[in-house]
């Protein structure tokens, strides 16, 4: 099957129900995208599809073909993603680093969709988990993101 | 052990690390190395003595043509922001822009071990505190180098040279060098006697004790970070096991083994100690055929090797069990004559507090890639927190002579006490075992299920309190008996001549003026194998004594703030940290009281002194829909002076959200000899929309350097406690809270 990940088409040879997750670390080699849970449960493997965070560790590859799927390999490629990323730093919000991926990719989404969103959306879109405890590190990156944009 | 630096052209071959290959392209040509050449010598790490320590410069500091500084670090990064700390420790003395550095793991060997007490490990907070000016001094020897080779270069008397940040300059003429410019003649230089180095008046620090921010944080927020279960080498499979439903039990047959050797992808199916595996050219594939494999399990073998789980075990009978035992008890601290006076008391209180088995649940699950290269030699990449003991044991393992085995030392993803060297919860014995069964390089994977079901457990301990107080209500006497096994003697498998500390730690060592006390422990030796999970003994045992002391605050009619005032009275350095807490939370107030938003709050005060700093905290809370709700956290800590305030913060925030999880909703259940949790979905660990407002003060009283990792975290638990019972009237004996129902 074909899939269109970061702008580029690649052919993959995958059972159908195989964990996007794994075609996009082992096929593929894009190894920023993390396992945690495999359930769905800590978002370290978020990944846009079409401009949506999905969690790739539950989501069977051949449900996302034809689809654009964006990795955090190509999070600076993307305008809002660029910020977010220069946020992440400029709020030296990583620990261990682990999920952040997963969280730079869940901001990402948010504020493509809703660029300047409110504390209660910021608080139900930003879910993913993180043991180090960077929550309010993450929260005052991406409120001051979603400042800059009502600003 | 320099062959992955010195043969960029084999890079194929070595794991795919994008900031190394990097590094390749952009200083092929005439990169000098100050360093690699270090022979490694023995695998048994001995200590330097004092002097000694650290100063083999090559052996940690590479300087680029470009100028940027690549530094071994004796220390692992998972996290704590160690390395970023080391930068600017070393690069303070050398005069040398932390920015301008790369940080990596050494290698284990004798020349890392730059710790006071004689040890290379990261883990106990001690990394920074114990290592400081060992590692300020490196910096200053390989300034010292750089100024000779400059006086070499430039012919002027070294007297005549200063540094300015990377380079050497001759004031003189105007001339200067940079550092890259210098590094080639700086390698030949001996070292200078480390007794000729004048380090930096602390007064004219640039870059220590500054909020210098993190090396890694660009990396970590765009997924380049590259941690163990992201490598690759040529050639790997990849693997993935089934354990035993408990540890001891063994693998009988392997009922469908055909069929599942049929199965897509699958390269060999293995029979391990207390584990099946299937290594496959894709993990998916590993994974999903090791769970279809179908084992009669074998009870454990009275000759086990590991610690055997009975079948009958759960962690709620265990408790039950550690509440029933009597004794003998072992003193740690016996002072005065707690028995007269319990017996002459007017008030007496009592009272039994315990705490809950914890997982590690750190994000990154347990990973392993070991090769063995055609000399024989095993080369291994793994997380750990003490590269001596992990390649001391790997060698063991593989039959190799330490010098044999090369260690490299990723990222952690996550720390909190998981990559220790635990005989029954680590994946490269089965990763060293693969490999050398198939002839390629193997990387083990553990599933997040076979992580919670091997991982090792946070202790547990049931704890009795008797106290006297005096006719003003005040305590004289204290008494806490904990039935329990501390993590050190679990690791060993029985108790030490002297007591395990860190299975007190937290009910000793309190710095409260009771004259009478009593601090004891009932070993009792557990059917779950134990580990350090972080603050280790302070994170369960300061929740018992400081929750206890409020209840006898209540009991002798004082507010707790000013009874620990008090009984802190001749202690300045903690009464100066308790008034700091309470101004800093906008003066102490116990509650309970309403809100601006309506609701019913209270407050709770706590202290703890662990890991050489000490902290203060007072939480506020209320009750939401029958669950706790932390609103704010004040901690105000004390490690006595400092390298980065941004990371500390940091470190804080992160312990105060560690402390929360293991207050509110965490907690590792067994029955039937089984974790009920494999995976989060039954093993809650804090979620944002569980988290507290955080507000850190850093107070420096110049005493001795503490450690930053684990202070932040013990005094977290009791503070919340005090002010839900504040707050509900309901004494919190026990964690977590979700296991109490509030009103």
């Amino acid at each position: 099957m074909e899939l269109r990940i970061n702008q580029k088409a690649y052919q993959v040879d995958a059972d159908a129900d195989t964990p996007l997750l794994w075609v996009i670390r082992d096929d593929l080699g894009l190894t920023g995208t993390k396992y945690g849970c495999g359930l769905a449960q800590c978002g370290a493997c978020s990944v846009l599809v079409d401009g949506n965070v999905v969690r790739s560790c539950v989501t069977p590859v051949a449900g996302v073909v034809g689809r654009e799927i964006t990795t955090i390999e190509a999070i600076e490629a993307d305008d809002v993603g660029k910020r977010v990323v220069a946020a992440w730093v400029e709020h030296q919000v990583a620990q261990c680093g682990y999920c952040q991926s997963g969280q730079v990719m869940a901001a990402t989404a948010l504020l493509k969709h809703n660029p300047a969103p409110s504390d209660a959306q910021i608080e139900a879109a930003m879910v993913n988990l993180c043991r180090c405890g960077t929550y309010n590190a993450i929260r005052t990156a991406v409120h001051d993101l979603a400042k800059q944009e009502s600003a | 052990m320099t062959t992955r630096y010195e043969l960029p052209n084999l890079s194929l071959d070595a794991p795919v690390n994008l900031s190394r290959r990097h590094f390749l392209v952009s200083t092929a040509v005439g990169a000098l190395v100050i360093g690699f050449g270090l022979p490694l010598g023995s695998a048994r790490v001995q200590a330097a003595t004092a002097a000694e320590r650290g100063t083999q410069v090559p052996a940690f500091l590479e300087i680029r043509p470009d100028g940027s500084v690549r530094l071994l670090s004796p220390f692992m990064e998972g996290g704590q922001g160690t390395h970023t700390a080391m930068a600017q420790i070393v690069g303070e003395e050398l005069d040398a822009d932390p920015a301008t550095f790369i940080v990596e793991a050494a290698p284990p060997g004798e020349a890392y071990v730059v710790m006071e007490n004689g040890m290379r490990i990261t883990g106990g907070s001690m990394s920074v505190r114990m290592s400081y000016p060992t590692m300020r001094r490196l910096g200053a020897l390989a300034r010292a180098m750089l100024l000779q080779a400059g006086a070499e270069q430039l012919g002027v008397p070294v007297a005549e040279l200063t540094t300015q940040p990377g380079r050497v300059v001759h004031a003189a003429s105007g001339r200067s060098l940079g550092y890259g410019e210098l590094a080639a003649r700086a390698l030949d230089m001996p070292v200078p006697d480390p007794a000729s180095i004048t380090l930096r008046d602390p007064s004219q620090f640039r870059w220590i004790g500054k909020p210098v921010k993190r090396l890694d944080a660009y990396d970590k927020s765009t997924g380049k970070a590259q941690y163990s279960i992201d490598l690759k080498v040529d050639g790997m499979l990849h693997a993935a096991v089934q354990h035993a439903p408990r540890l001891g039990m063994t693998v009988g047959s392997l009922r469908n083994q055909a069929q599942v050797e049929a199965m897509k992808g699958v390269h060999s199916v293995h029979t391990l100690p207390g584990a099946v595996a299937v290594v496959a050219e894709r993990w998916w594939h590993a994974k999903r055929a090791v769970e279809a494999i179908q084992v009669d399990w074998q009870e454990p073998t009275a000759d086990s090797k590991v610690r055997a789980m009975p079948a009958d075990f759960s962690s709620d009978g265990f408790r039950d069990f550690l509440a029933a035992q009597q004794g003998p008890a072992r003193d740690d601290e016996n002072e005065g004559d707690v028995a007269a006076a319990l017996a002459g008391a007017k008030t007496k209180v009592e009272a039994t507090y315990h705490n809950q088995y914890l997982n590690h649940a750190q994000l990154e699950p347990p990973s392993a890639l070991a090769r063995f290269n055609p000399d024989g030699s095993l080369e291994i990449w793994l997380p750990n927190q003490a590269p001596d003991m992990f390649r001391a044991d790997i060698a063991r393992r593989a039959g190799l002579d330490p010098t044999q085995v090369t260690l490299h030392s990723p990222l952690l993803g996550g720390f909190f006490g998981r990559h220790f060297l635990y005989d029954s919860a680590s994946p490269y014995p089965q990763a060293i075992v693969l490999a050398k069964a198939v002839g390629r390089p193997v990387k083990l994977i553990w599933s997040r299920e076979e992580e919670f079901l091997r991982d090792v457990l946070r202790p547990v301990a049931v704890v009795k309190f008797r106290a006297a107080l005096d006719d003003k209500g005040l305590p004289i006497a204290i008494e806490a008996v904990s039935a329990t096994e501390g993590p050190t003697e679990a690791i060993a498998g029985k108790q030490g001549e002297k007591l395990d500390p860190t299975a007190l730690e937290g009910l000793s060592g309190k710095a409260y003026a009771i004259p009478n006390k009593r601090i004891a422990q009932i070993y009792v030796k557990g059917p779950a194998m134990l580990g350090y999970w972080r603050s280790v003994g302070n994170s369960l045992n300061d929740f018992f004594y400081e929750a206890f002391l409020d209840e006898l605050a209540d009991k002798g009619g004082h507010d707790p703030f000013e009874l620990r005032l008090h009984l802190l009275r001749d202690n300045p350095r903690l009464t100066t940290l308790l008034q700091a807490v309470g101004e800093q939370s906008g003066g102490w107030k116990r509650g309970p009281y309403t809100a601006e938003d309506g609701t019913r709050r209270a407050r709770g005060v706590a202290m703890a002194s662990p890991f050489g700093s000490h902290a203060a905290v007072i939480a506020e809370v209320s009750i939401d829909k029958g669950q706790v709700k932390v609103h704010q956290i004040w901690e105000a800590i004390d490690p006595g002076s400092i390298v980065n305030p941004a990371i500390i913060e940091a470190q804080v925030n992160g312990a105060v959200a560690l402390g929360l999880s293991q207050t509110l909703l965490e907690e590792a259940v067994y029955v039937d000899g089984k974790p009920r949790a494999r995976n989060y979905d039954l093993y809650p660990i804090l979620p944002p929309s569980r988290m507290a407002q955080v507000h850190v003060r850093i107070v420096e009283s110049g005493e001795k350097m503490g450690g930053i990792g684990e202070p932040p975290l013990p005094a977290v638990a009791p503070a919340v406690a005090n002010a839900v019972a504040q707050l509900t009237g309901q004494r919190i004996r026990s964690l977590p809270l979700s296991r109490y129902t509030f009103s």
